[in-house]
């Protein structure tokens, strides 16, 4: 149990590569907090910082106040769970869950305890003999949660932890992770790339990109005001349609070529007035055959119950997702030309073209 | 290749016991005349029965008869010595050697690397001269510690460590120093458990390194309770007038057998499993 704060926190590589650029934030006690971004944007790297794995350049990293930049990882009473389980294969089960513990000293009967304790919650109690090689890969997961459960730690570090599994075990996992957090409530800072285990999982979530934090907030927030371009087409499934619009003095939106988009000017707020944007709109909240956005289809994908219709306005491609039970009597054909519209009921998300920041009012 | 044609079968069991015959008939021949008197070994188309001297001879080498020849238990003694020193020598310091340049990163870590690698060059043979001058300032002709030291320092098996650690990923590392273990911990706990493989074909290479060892031994030793049997057996065979008995010299060279193929044996699984696989 302990707050996580970061002072300013930036990561320069030898060669003069700078991977973090400054992050101030902080993590209240207990709280799940979920780090995504594409490949590359230094989500890991600042994992690692806290961890004590990586050295911090400049700022300061404080775990229940205490400031950490210099202490080894053993030191700091974090516990972190590695991509690819990182378990030592010549130990049984029992072994890798109990080492940190023999290293600490702990009475034998008190690594019995909580080496028992452990297994019992992630139901690995009968496996407790075995050796990783002969262990599929959602027990192998769940026995590296296992060395960091027993441990006790101040802070969970998760570090892309269902990369390695098949996608229905991963959704199985994440629910088992949900549910352990809720029953220890340990601060936990969780890494992905994933944007739908960053939603699920995350009470709070920082979107980075190339070493900035984009956005912080709640997985609601993020979802419906995303703060810039980046995080809009990062978190959605499918990302968010974003179209170069300019908006003239009568609030008329016109696409690149200057051709009107039929929205409503009330849908357009006042402020938009006399300025170029980008607009953007979620799939989900966009509406068939309605006024707004003339579409050629290039392809539909039916997942089910809903459909992706994706195609072209112009050189920008856009995606609307609609139940398939709306076009029943009337399938969308390729390479037929239709009216996308907006469904009234959201705000219509508006982002500066230059710098790709939100424009509110 | 999966082929069922009865011809092919015979041709190659006809390969492999043409093979087997030739490696094991100079074998059988060793004991034959192991078994037989000078006298008989000498006869000009020896008996290939074995005779019935078995006994006898064995204890005679064994102990060591009157015909100034040391005895060969003696010589074994000292060759195991050598052999396990060297082996386990040459184990121990290569594997800390190459966790130093693996898991450290110090000034000059690839000079020193270089520096090892370089080594490979330089074999005893090509050093043996200043090699013998620093052993012999140091007072450590005839002893055990001549006899070893110089031949332990090995580049090859602190390379082929440095190639088996860079297969360890790092999460492991990174793992442990989580979990609170130093670098010797780590060294102890992870990573020597896991080199168990390599570390037995190894000490089976080594072993027979050590045990076949003629050159140095020959230099470096003058007393006759410090030579290592290969050395005896050459020393059995007689120059000039003298009269080599045979049937002895054979029983010893099959005495100095003994150990390497016991070695290679007993380690045999640990030894292919460690050249065959490479476990994570």
């Amino acid at each position: 149990m302990a707050t996580l704060s970061f002072r300013n926190v930036k990561k320069t590589y030898a060669g003069g590569v700078a991977v973090i650029h400054g992050i101030t934030m902080d993590v209240a006690d207990g709280e799940f907090i979920v780090i995504v971004g594409p490949s590359g944007c230094g989500k890991s790297t600042l994992m690692r910082m806290v961890a004590g794995l990586e050295s911090v350049t400049e700022g300061e990293i404080a775990i229940d106040g205490k400031v950490v930049n210099d202490l080894e990882p053993a030191e700091r009473d974090i516990a972190m769970v590695f991509q690819n389980y990182a378990l030592y294969p010549h130990m049984t089960v029992f072994q890798n869950m109990a080492y940190g513990l023999k290293i600490r000293k702990f009475s034998k009967q008190e690594i019995q305890r909580r080496v028992e304790n452990a297994a019992q919650i992630l139901e690995l109690s009968h496996l407790l003999e075995r050796q990783p090689r002969q262990l599929s890969g959602g027990q192998r997961q769940r026995v590296a949660m296992g060395r960091a459960i027993v441990r006790d730690p101040k802070v969970f570090l998760f570090d892309e932890p269902l990369s390695n599994l098949d996608a229905k075990l991963r959704v199985q996992m994440r629910l088992e992770i949900q549910k352990l957090h809720r029953r220890l409530k340990t601060t936990s800072l969780y890494v992905t790339h994933d944007q739908v285990e960053a939603m699920t999982l995350a009470q709070r979530m920082i979107v980075m990109n190339k070493g900035v934090p984009e956005q912080v907030g709640t997985p609601a927030q993020v979802f419906d005001k995303p703060a810039s371009t980046f995080v809009a087409s990062f978190i959605g499934s499918p990302p968010m349609n974003l179209l170069p619009v300019s908006v003239d003095a009568n609030r008329v939106v016109r696409d690149e070529d200057g051709a009107a988009l039929q929205f409503s000017a009330a849908q357009v707020p006042a402020w938009m007035a006399n300025r170029k944007a980008i607009l953007g709109m979620r799939p989900e909240h966009m509406a068939l055959h309605a006024d707004g956005v003339p579409l050629n289809v290039e392809m539909v994908e039916i997942l089910g119950s809903e459909q992706l219709i994706h195609g072209m306005h112009g050189d920008t491609p856009v995606v609307v997702r609609c139940p398939v039970s709306l076009t029943k009597d009337y399938p969308v054909q390729i390479g037929e030309a239709i009216q996308v519209g907006w469904d009234g009921e959201h705000a219509l998300h508006w982002f500066d073209p230059e710098t790709g920041k939100r424009i509110e009012g | 290749m999966i082929e069922r044609r009865p011809i092919l079968d015979i041709v190659t069991h006809l390969v492999l016991i043409l093979g087997v015959a030739l490696i094991a008939f100079p074998l059988y021949v060793t004991f034959v005349a192991s078994t037989q008197t000078t006298q008989e070994v000498a006869r000009a188309p020896m008996s290939l029965l074995p005779g019935s001297h078995f006994l006898e001879n064995y204890r005679a080498v064994l102990v060591g008869d009157a015909a100034n020849t040391p005895p060969v238990a003696r010589m074994m003694w000292v060759s195991t010595v050598m052999a396990l020193v060297i082996a386990i020598g040459k184990i121990a310091i290569s594997m800390l050697s190459a966790f130093a340049v693996v898991y450290f990163r110090f000034r000059f870590r690839m000079f020193f690397f270089w520096m090892i690698f370089v080594t490979l060059m330089l074999p005893v043979e090509v050093r043996i001269a200043p090699t013998y001058k620093v052993v012999s300032d140091l007072g450590m002709l005839n002893s055990y510690a001549g006899l070893t030291l110089p031949l332990i320092a090995s580049a090859t098996a602190t390379f082929l460590f440095r190639q088996f650690f860079l297969t360890v990923p790092d999460e492991l590392v990174e793992a442990a120093r989580m979990d609170g273990a130093g670098p010797m911990r780590f060294f102890k706990d992870v990573l020597l458990p896991l080199s168990r493989t390599s570390i037995a074909a190894l000490f089976v290479i080594q072993f027979i390194y050590g045990w076949n060892q003629y050159l140095w031994p020959l230099i470096i030793t003058t007393q006759e309770n410090m030579y290592p049997v290969v050395i005896g057996i050459r020393r059995m065979i007689a120059g000039g007038d003298a009269v080599t008995e045979w049937n002895l010299v054979m029983a010893t060279a099959l005495l100095a057998m003994i150990p390497p193929v016991a070695v290679v044996v007993l380690m045999q699984k640990w030894f292919v499993k460690g050249l065959v696989d490479s476990e994570k």
